[in-house]
């Protein structure tokens, strides 16, 4: 209790003034906080307030006369020049409390089934929950047969293959763990872009896939059906392609499907059979790109870009060739475009430095740039060799992921990365001091990235990248895809617009960009050992009868 | 066709666990949505889950009874009577106190002071250091109010000749005891125990008592849950305010007091009940004790029957764990505090009275107590959004008390332990929050959540009774 001892006293009647107590405790306590206030009090005048006052020591004497209905307002201050300022607050503060509008009436429930009395027609669950809490609500969410896209990782495999059986008892789908991307009845979920509806339906094992054919389909004039995801983990030999199977059977029954486009690394040899045996029997046209393994049909598409074509061209009745008919001549322009870059470096600039937010691109830069037929017409990968944190195939492991090695492509949406740490979707800062440490090395001469917009990204990532962009563009080449549509809440345009005005060429897609990178890095790789040969572009449309 | 290819004809509607972001896009591109206010699961024991789990049908099926008990409850008031005489158990030495068991060593400021205050009245001491020698001696019993079929708000202490109100459960028979509420201020319920509150004691023992013992005896007796539930159409959640239910029992006694009392002495009752807006507390919770200990001792079942602190500890008793008490320490409530004292000079929360929330009234109640929502922090519709949340932790909806506010729908009623712990969230109570200090009494009000451990421990207790009686 504060005795009166020093300060200022100061008290005001209001007559006639009621409120009620506990508006006047809210705004006692609010004055009691304001600068300069030593003590206060804000009260009616009854018998037992005043008594109160004279317990604190701030019972004035005008108070003795004072009614039950009027307010009394007692105030120590430290210096007397502040009672009008004061006064004119607890003014204030009383016209708010009159004027006080009735707020946070929407419901903030505390679980899966307080939701659910809030929604009683939910029927997906979006999941995104730590990875060790998040099978035990996925369950939930089957259970009330609800379907689910578990957004969350680390979930382990045992409770992924519990809750994809259950799922299949009911009926329902279970997309993830790890499914980051989604569009389900034209609904963004996850980190989605904005595409029309169309007839083009995709399911994916790969998230940044999922997101690249989908906005290569949208930027070609097509539209999207259903966009399923399954987790990348889904088509290992121990859960079974559970997910994946069920996604690509609802789409074969599905009216508004017309195409079915499906994307994956490469499965379990026993889930590619299961689903080659399930793709046999539907009746729509279906193009698969198995990341990095073509299974023999060398005429299939190869990379994500192709994929997305394919399914265009076949959407419109026409066939694959025709589809990708227009690749050839963009590969000669690229390398025309690859050696005027390379021109302006010095020639101990050779190496390649990808720098990767979406992991299905990282994978497919392994695929162009150490496998790819492009090069197989001179008898070796076309950049050898090759690491990476997340290796596939020939590729080689970094030593470490913080240090890159000759050509290098990193994944830095990777776990160690992303310890306690955002998405490199959603966080630039560690993709901004890579690129800036790459540009110093005198060795490299080309750094490649991807660029993903849409929802769930980063709102504006041309202004954070355009200024490191601006600083390297002295010393290395920069190359950029940019993944997503005019639609987009950042504008792909817009994107793109800014990154190459701070000096980076901006592909049409991730393996355009690859293929770009790739021939700046083998042009000045070849300068380095002196070799003047040019080199014979053999693109795969060429191999085909 | 599976029931994937039915979503796609379907209007998409999305749960959103996690990521804020993600609801946000929803609700952008108009896909109906609601986001959950998620939280990790309380930590317990690492077998206890699975435990609870594998008996998830039998915990159920145990508290569709104990709610089905609770919802029956018929609350009477029916008469007076002095505590020696009606508590069982209640000896001489024996003083009763607010929430789980405690020792005096243990005990807060504000129980000492009352324990002193109940040791003058009873005229066992004459002086406070005498009052706390004897207290300290071993002599006197002390032991919870709930042990013996009594409630007490605050210190809640209880001795032999103080006269009690006596609820009968008419449903099931069962008796429950609770002393007259002194009023506000300098009260042995916050520990004051100067010469006034030991008067105003005497007082209520020698002219109140006897008023109302023999007004309500010519009553016959009172439908307390009809008094409750139409107090919460009139704003009061009967636990943090009673001006309501405090001036329906006003109008039903008046009468009877008139007619069975001296002018004087039936004016200086009158004007007692009449200048104490919480007279009908102890009521309350009287009422809503014997509805709860009908559900107790109903095996496998996860209901509290019990929330109750003593300014030290908070402790949980289970319909389905016996007599065992779970408890933790009592946190010290956010509150809006009388002018001159601060969260400084308040004592952790005590009493019983966190009863009416057990029995889905008070906090659980709030969405129909407008008038003090205000010690939330915040409005109305905050109110409504404490109280839609309990529906998550209860095991039903009350079937006589209502809440205007959400279309008169029951309050939450039965907290549901499992629910508490795999939810993390916890009981929201209303509390009167006393000084720190014996003596000095009441120095805010407020609200606050329930503390995590009790409900814990509670949860561990009936995976090991499951455990161990597995039939």
């Amino acid at each position: 209790m504060v005795v009166a001892s020093a300060g200022t006293l100061a008290g005001h009647i209001k007559k006639g003034a009621y409120f009620d107590s506990v508006t006047l405790m809210t705004i006692g306590r609010h004055v009691q906080g304001l600068p300069g206030v030593l003590d206060a009090a804000v009260v009616m005048g009854t018998p037992e307030n005043r008594a109160i006052l004279a317990a604190s020591g701030l019972l004035l004497p005008e108070f003795e006369q004072a009614r039950d209905t009027d307010l009394l307002i007692a105030l120590k201050l430290a210096e007397a020049g502040r009672v009008e300022t004061v006064l004119a607050e607890i003014d204030q503060q009383f016209q708010l409390a009159r004027s006080r509008k009735t707020q946070g009436a929407e419901a903030r429930p505390r679980s899966l089934d307080g939701a659910l009395e809030v929604l009683p027609g939910a029927n997906l669950a979006l999941i995104s929950v730590a990875g060790r809490y998040a099978a035990d609500e996925a369950r939930a969410a089957l259970e009330r047969g609800l379907h689910v896209m578990l957004f969350s990782d680390n979930v382990p495999i045992d409770q992924e293959i519990a809750l994809k059986q259950l799922a299949a008892e009911r009926g329902l789908l279970v997309m993830g763990p790890d499914c980051g991307t989604a569009i389900v009845n034209g609904v963004p979920l996850g980190f989605a872009n904005v595409v029309p509806r169309g007839a083009i339906g995709v399911v994916a094992a790969a998230g940044t896939g999922l997101q690249e054919v989908t906005t290569l389909i949208a930027r070609g004039g097509g539209g999207i059906s259903q966009a399923l995801g399954t987790g990348g983990r889904d088509i290992k030999a121990k859960v079974g392609g559970v997910s994946f199977a069920t996604a690509l059977e609802a789409l074969a029954d599905d009216p508004h499907t017309e195409v079915i486009l499906l994307i994956a690394k490469p499965p379990d040899p026993l889930v590619a059979e299961r689903l080659s045996a399930i793709v046999k029997n539907v009746t729509k046209p279906v193009v698969t790109l198995f990341l990095g393994d073509r299974g023999g049909a060398e005429a299939g598409p190869a990379t994500l870009e192709e994929a997305a074509l394919a399914a265009l061209a076949l959407w419109r009745g026409a066939d694959l060739a025709t589809g990708l008919a227009g690749l050839p001549g963009r590969g000669q322009d690229q390398l025309a475009e690859a050696e005027r870059m390379a021109a302006r470096l010095p020639a101990s600039r050779r190496y390649l430095r990808g720098l990767f937010s979406g992991g299905t691109f990282c994978a497919e830069a392994q695929v162009i740039l150490a496998q790819d037929t492009i090069a197989a017409g001179r008898g070796f990968p076309l950049l050898a060799p090759l690491f990476s944190n997340a290796p596939t195939g020939a590729t080689a492991r970094l030593d470490s992921a913080l240090v890159s090695q000759a050509h290098t492509v990193v994944d830095l949406g990777e776990d160690e990365f992303t310890q306690g740490r955002p998405h490199p979707m959603i966080d630039y800062s560690l993709r901004l001091r890579r690129l800036a440490a790459e540009a110093a090395d005198p060795e490299v001469a080309v750094v490649l990235l991807d660029v993903v917009l849409g929802y769930g990204s980063h709102e504006d990532p041309a202004s954070e990248l355009a200024p490191a962009i601006a600083a390297a563009r002295d010393r290395v080449a920069v190359v950029c895809s940019v993944t997503g549509t005019e639609a987009d809440p950042q504008s792909r345009s817009r994107t793109v617009r800014q990154l190459e005005a701070a000096g980076a060429v901006v592909a049409p897609s991730n393996a355009a960009a690859c293929h770009l990178a790739g021939w700046i890095a083998r042009l000045q790789e070849d300068r380095h050992l002196g070799n003047t040969e040019p080199p014979a572009i053999v693109h795969p449309q060429e191999n085909r009868p | 066709m599976t029931r994937l290819g039915d979503l796609f004809d379907q209007r998409l509607e999305v749960v959103n666990l996690g990521l804020e972001s993600f609801a946000s896009t929803l609700r952008q591109v108009g896909a109906p949505t609601v986001h959950v206010d998620w939280t990790p699961p309380l930590e317990v024991e690492s077998n206890a889950r699975g435990v609870v789990r594998a008996n998830s049908e039998r915990i159920a099926a145990a508290n569709a009874r104990a709610l089905a008990r609770i919802l029956a409850g018929m609350p009477q008031l029916v008469g007076m009577g002095l505590a020696r005489d009606v508590i069982p158990g209640l000896t001489e030495d024996t003083l009763l106190h607010a929430g789980p068991p405690i020792s005096w060593e243990r005990m807060c400021g504000p129980m000492r002071g009352a324990v002193v205050g109940a040791l003058l009245y009873e005229g066992r001491s004459r002086t406070q250091q005498e009052a706390e020698r004897l207290a300290a001696s071993g002599t006197i019993r002390f032991a919870p109010c709930h042990e013996h079929a009594a409630v007490g708000p605050m210190a809640g202490v209880v001795s032999p000749s103080m006269p009690v109100f006596i609820v009968k459960n008419a449903e099931f028979g069962n008796l429950a005891f609770a002393t007259m509420n002194e009023g506000l201020g300098k009260v042995l319920r916050y520990g004051a125990f100067g010469e006034d509150v030991v008067r105003r004691l005497h007082w209520m023992a020698d002219v109140l008592y006897p008023v109302l013992a023999r007004a309500l005896a010519r009553l016959g007796s009172m439908d307390l849950k009809n008094v409750i539930a139409q107090a919460l159409h009139m704003g009061d959640e009967v636990h943090n305010r009673n001006r309501a239910a405090t001036s329906l029992f006003f109008r039903l006694v008046a009468p009877a007091i008139a007619r069975t009392s001296s002018g004087e002495d039936a004016g200086s009752v009158l004007e007692f009940i009449h200048s104490n807006d919480h007279f009908f507390l102890n009521l309350s919770m009287a009422a809503s004790k014997a509805t709860l200990d009908a559900a107790r001792g109903i095996a496998d079942s996860s209901v509290a029957v019990v929330m109750a602190r003593n300014g030290t500890d908070f402790g949980v008793q289970l319909a389905g764990t016996g007599d065992a008490w779970f408890t933790g320490p009592a946190e010290v409530p956010d509150a809006l505090y009388f002018p001159g004292f601060s969260k400084a000079d308040a004592n952790p929360d005590i009493g019983d009275s966190a009863i009416t929330e057990t029995n889905g009234l008070g906090g659980f109640a709030i969405a129909a107590s407008p008038a003090i929502v205000q010690f939330v922090g915040g409005g109305p519709a905050d109110a409504i959004r404490y109280t839609t949340q309990m529906y998550e932790i209860t095991a039903g909806e009350n079937t006589t008390y209502q809440i205007p506010g959400l279309d008169f729908r029951g309050t939450p009623t039965g907290i549901d332990v499992v629910k508490v712990v795999e939810k993390a969230v916890l009981p929201f109570i209303d509390t009167g929050v006393a000084h720190k200090e014996p003596g000095i009494g009441q120095v805010g009000a407020g609200v606050l959540n329930a503390p995590a451990q009790p409900f814990v421990r509670a949860y561990e207790g009936l995976a090991r009774v499951l455990q161990g009686g597995a039939r």
